[in-house]
């Protein structure tokens, strides 16, 4: 074999199997984690053709009704559609939690690469600055850059991008590691092919799963976070719905209307429910037999 | 072991400096006006540059900040910019009833947590199995303050078994006040500390000791512990982790329930930009979590002699 | 093999452990018998995936969650062994004992080796805690451990792999058994530390009259320790006999072809012959006699017909093979 075949040989890049696709299949939790968020996901985006109401749109004559033909859910106390809001606040707060990962998918993802490749000066540097941020208690953190930055969404994208990329430089650095001293990145070395490709080809597929397996994870805790944020009044303002709020909102009628408050939390619980099952059986999945 | 306690010691002395000059650098990047906020909008520039002479902030941040070292270093968190008490002592009012609900909290959990864990590992893909699995994987995604608000539906408002908030004045009152908040605490981390648990105690079973203990005639029970003391590690480290999320939910349980600790503090001090408290509250609650995670990594080193050779 | 010599310890009769796959219930050991008495070494040998290891923890019931015994019965010193897990174990509390494979991961890694032999006595004989200890010190010296009062305080992770074998047979020792059920003890070991197990275990045997069953792929250590040998083949026993009458000359061609497979020190220009094609998988055992794709011998029959295994003729009665065409192996 020329020198060249070994490069070519050593270059394959990993190919996701066709067996993937059918153990994805064969995972339950996977199928029914899907089922739901792909309803609720649908539910938000056809959510100006299937609430009955615009969710802003106020009826002060009729300010918490309860369960009526009009109102299937009941209004709240400036009248608006209960179920329009609870729709459009789906809309909102699955919208803001995915954009919200974004960053620090990526940044802790090239992060942690590069710290559990590299090692050495690089990588104790880095994970100092993990260690100083994990040691902030994370909501503490996100409301002080919520503050820092102001309230609103542009708060939330700043907040997680801070606070929220470490865990992910973590994980992916103690997989880079492993992978760090798997035989073929040693051939790749030995090759001579140069880091950026054995970093790209070899070494990301590779760990990457993790990464995948774990946003799942944190998507739910960055929705849960959203809402937490809504509900101390530093998340999504109003008047756009989102589930927060409409918590805040509802606890000052917990005796007569305590709709108001519960239904947006089940809906984050439902929401919730799905991601995590979607995560578990991407684990189950990606796990090498 | 007493090199290993005295690494990660130093370790923790590094974070939590670090902790302090974040913390630092976070507020005086804030944008806003300290100064307008006490004064008001129709203030005079001249009043405002006295104010803000007077807090020391037209110096330059290196050094305020040597300052802010030398207070600390003196025991003297600063004073409050709104209520011109010193800082300390407003913290020192407030951290009982923080440090209350998270030990509470923490005791909760791991009351919770241990017998549920064993229980659906005992009897795995059995039905208590799944519905433990079930309720662990849907817990994830529970608020905890939503759900803090349905326990007081229930426990609070329809059943009188606790009070709907506050703090109350005796001891006794105190304890019943945090009940609510400290399982509310408590329910968030519970879900991920089982399910580490169980897979824990899962793959100890399988383990090839786990057949030289029973291979030695051992009782069923004594097995049990043994694979527990095993399997408890991993997850001891998580729920360091967990008590740190812990001290920072606070802020936010302390809301629902109308609690007078320092998440509460710290909310109110934001909204006003009352720099001395919110650096001192945040130090202190960081600090508490470097606490937590070196106690942990000790207790751990304690338990499994292969961590001190990390 | 019925009859029952008068000093068999060990009895085991037509154990069948069949193992979960996917849906399916396969058979991975097929109505396995042999006896063994008191001071006697019995080597069960073969490949992995031959059912080995399965025979073994069927005995001691501790099979892996997919597998389940079938069939069988056990007998220790002529009592039958009941069948529920828990009053097996009860049952083999201090008259059979296991060692496994991998010392490191057959230790408990939090606990001092000392303690983890200690808790013997302790627990299930009832010993105070300084007795115990003593006792395990005691144990760790017959083991050959040196200076064994300080390493009795040891971790696994801070011992030598041979050291963490003598442990676990320190371990297995504590129950004080008549049986010593070995699962390739010395697989994971040096040659030179395999040595000195093999002879600490060949030591044990006739000081303690241990009944000793070794199972392993190495015919070699087999040699070494063994007077009785047993060859299995996807799960079912195709050879059985005296160690040196089995190999030198072998009366089943599976036993052929594993001696063939090995270098011969007496014969270092002959190259080894692997046995041609593989190991089927359970799913996919053959008809008739298992061996026959890959065997030189085989006929038509022998695609049909399962053989038993029969005694030979002319030979002690525990010589048998499992091939019907074993006459032709005998060289004239």
């Amino acid at each position: 074999m020329t020198s060249v075949d070994v490069t070519a040989a050593i270059d394959a890049a990993p190919v996701p199997t066709p067996t993937f696709w059918r153990r994805a299949q064969a995972s339950r939790s996977l199928m029914i984690g899907v089922t739901i968020v792909g309803l609720i996901v649908l539910a938000a985006i056809l959510a100006p053709v299937i609430s009955p109401y615009s969710p802003d749109q106020q009826d002060l004559y009729h300010i918490l009704g309860g369960i009526s033909s009009k109102h299937l859910l009941g209004t709240d106390d400036l009248g608006r559609d209960e179920l329009s809001r609870l729709i459009y606040g789906a809309r909102t707060d699955i919208l803001v939690g995915v954009l919200a990962i974004v960053f620090p998918f990526c940044f802790g993802t090239m992060m942690g690469t590069i710290a559990g490749y590299y090692g050495g000066r690089i990588d104790s540097v880095i994970m100092r600055v993990v260690d100083v941020v994990i040691a902030f208690p994370f909501y503490v953190l996100v409301i002080a850059l919520v503050f820092v930055v102001g309230p609103g969404i542009r708060g939330i994208f700043v907040a997680f991008a801070v606070a929220d990329w470490v865990v992910y430089a973590r994980a992916i650095r103690s997989a880079t590691l492993v992978v760090r001293e798997s035989n073929y990145v040693a051939a790749a070395q030995a090759g001579g092919l140069s880091d950026a490709r054995i970093l790209r080809r070899h070494v990301l597929p590779n760990t990457i799963a993790q990464a995948i397996v774990y946003a799942m994870s944190d998507i739910v805790l960055v929705i849960v976070a959203v809402v937490t944020l809504g509900y101390l009044g530093l998340g999504v303002q109003p008047p756009t719905a989102d589930w927060g709020s409409m918590i805040s909102a509802g606890q000052d009628y917990l005796t007569t209307n305590w709709m108001l408050s519960t239904l947006p939390g089940i809906a984050v619980v439902i929401t919730g429910l799905g991601l995590s099952l979607i995560g578990d059986g991407l684990a189950d999945v990606l796990r090498p037999e | 072991m007493l090199r290993y306690t005295a690494r990660r010691l130093a370790a923790a002395f590094f974070v939590a400096f670090g902790v302090t000059v974040a913390t630092f650098l976070l507020l005086h990047l804030a944008p806003g006006d300290p100064a307008r906020v006490v004064l008001g909008e129709r203030a005079s520039p001249q009043a405002l540059a006295a104010l803000r002479h007077q807090w020391g902030l037209d110096s330059s941040l290196g050094s305020q900040f040597t300052r802010y070292l030398d207070g600390l270093a003196h025991g003297n968190l600063g004073t409050s910019f709104i209520n011109k008490t010193s800082t300390s002592s407003l913290i020192r009012d407030r951290i009982g009833v923080s440090a209350a609900l998270v030990a509470l909290a923490t005791v909760f959990a791991v009351i919770i947590t241990v017998p549920l864990a064993s229980f659906a590992a005992v009897r795995k893909d059995r039905a208590a199995d799944h519905i433990v699995r079930a309720l662990s994987v849907a817990g994830i995604g529970f608020p905890a303050f939503w759900f803090g608000i349905v326990l007081i539906e229930v426990f609070a408002l329809r059943v009188h078994a606790f009070p709907v908030g506050g703090w109350g004045s005796s001891t006794e009152t105190h304890l019943r006040s945090l009940v609510l908040p400290a399982l509310t605490a408590a329910f968030a981390i519970v879900p991920i500390l089982v399910r580490s648990l169980r897979v824990g105690m899962i793959e100890v079973f399988n383990a090839d000791f786990v057949a030289t203990l029973r291979s030695k005639g051992l009782g069923e029970r004594r097995v049990l512990a043994h694979v527990m003391r095993n399997a408890l590690i991993p997850t001891l480290t998580l729920l360091g982790i967990n008590v740190a999320y812990l001290i920072g939910s606070t802020v936010v349980i302390e809301r629902v329930f109308d609690l007078n600790g320092l998440g509460s503090l710290l909310l109110t001090a934001i909204s006003q930009r009352d720099f001395p408290v919110v650096q001192s509250v945040t130090l202190v609650l960081a600090i508490g979590v470097v606490i937590v995670n070196f106690l942990t990594d000790v207790i751990a080193a304690e338990l499994d002699p292969r961590i001190r050779l990390e | 093999m019925s009859a029952v010599a008068v000093d068999t310890v060990l009895s085991v009769r037509d154990v069948t452990v069949s193992v979960l796959r996917g849906d399916v219930r396969y058979t991975a050991v097929d109505a396995v018998s042999f006896d063994v008495p008191a001071g006697r070494a019995l080597g069960l040998v073969g490949e992995s995936g031959s059912g080995k290891s399965l025979t073994l923890r069927a005995l001691m019931s501790l099979l892996p969650p997919a597998a389940r015994l079938e069939a069988g019965s056990v007998h220790l010193a002529g009592d039958e062994l009941p069948r529920g897990v828990k009053q097996v174990r009860r049952a083999l509390r201090g008259r059979m004992a296991m060692i496994f494979q991998d010392p490191l991961s057959a230790l408990d890694p939090v606990q001092a080796v000392g303690n983890q032999i200690a808790e013997v006595p302790r627990r299930v004989h009832g010993r105070s805690r300084r007795q115990s200890w003593e006792r395990a010190v005691e144990l760790l010296r017959l083991v050959g451990i040196p200076d064994a009062p300080r390493r009795a305080h040891a971790y696994p992770h801070e011992l030598s792999g041979g050291m963490r074998q003598r442990v676990v047979i320190a371990i297995a020792l504590a129950t004080e058994p008549s049986v010593l059920l070995c699962d390739e003890p010395t697989t994971a070991l040096d040659v030179t530390v395999q040595a000195q197990v093999l002879e600490l275990l060949d030591d044990l045997r006739s000081r303690l009259q241990l009944a000793i069953v070794f199972v392993s792929h190495d015919l070699a250590v087999i040699r070494q320790l063994c007077e009785d040998v047993c060859v299995m083949y996807t799960g079912r026993l195709v050879e059985t006999g005296r160690t040196i009458e089995v190999l030198e000359r072998p009366l089943h061609p599976y036993t052929l072809g594993l001696l063939d497979a090995i270098i011969d020190l007496d014969d270092p220009v002959g190259a080894p012959q692997p046995i041609p094609g593989a190991l089927p998988e359970l799913e996919r055992l053959p008809g008739g006699c298992t061996f026959h794709p890959r065997c030189f011998l085989a006929t038509e029959e022998c695609t049909t017909t399962v053989p038993e295994l029969s005694p030979a003729r002319g030979a002690a009665p525990d010589r048998a093979s499992a091939c019907i065409h074993r006459d032709r192996l005998i060289s004239p």
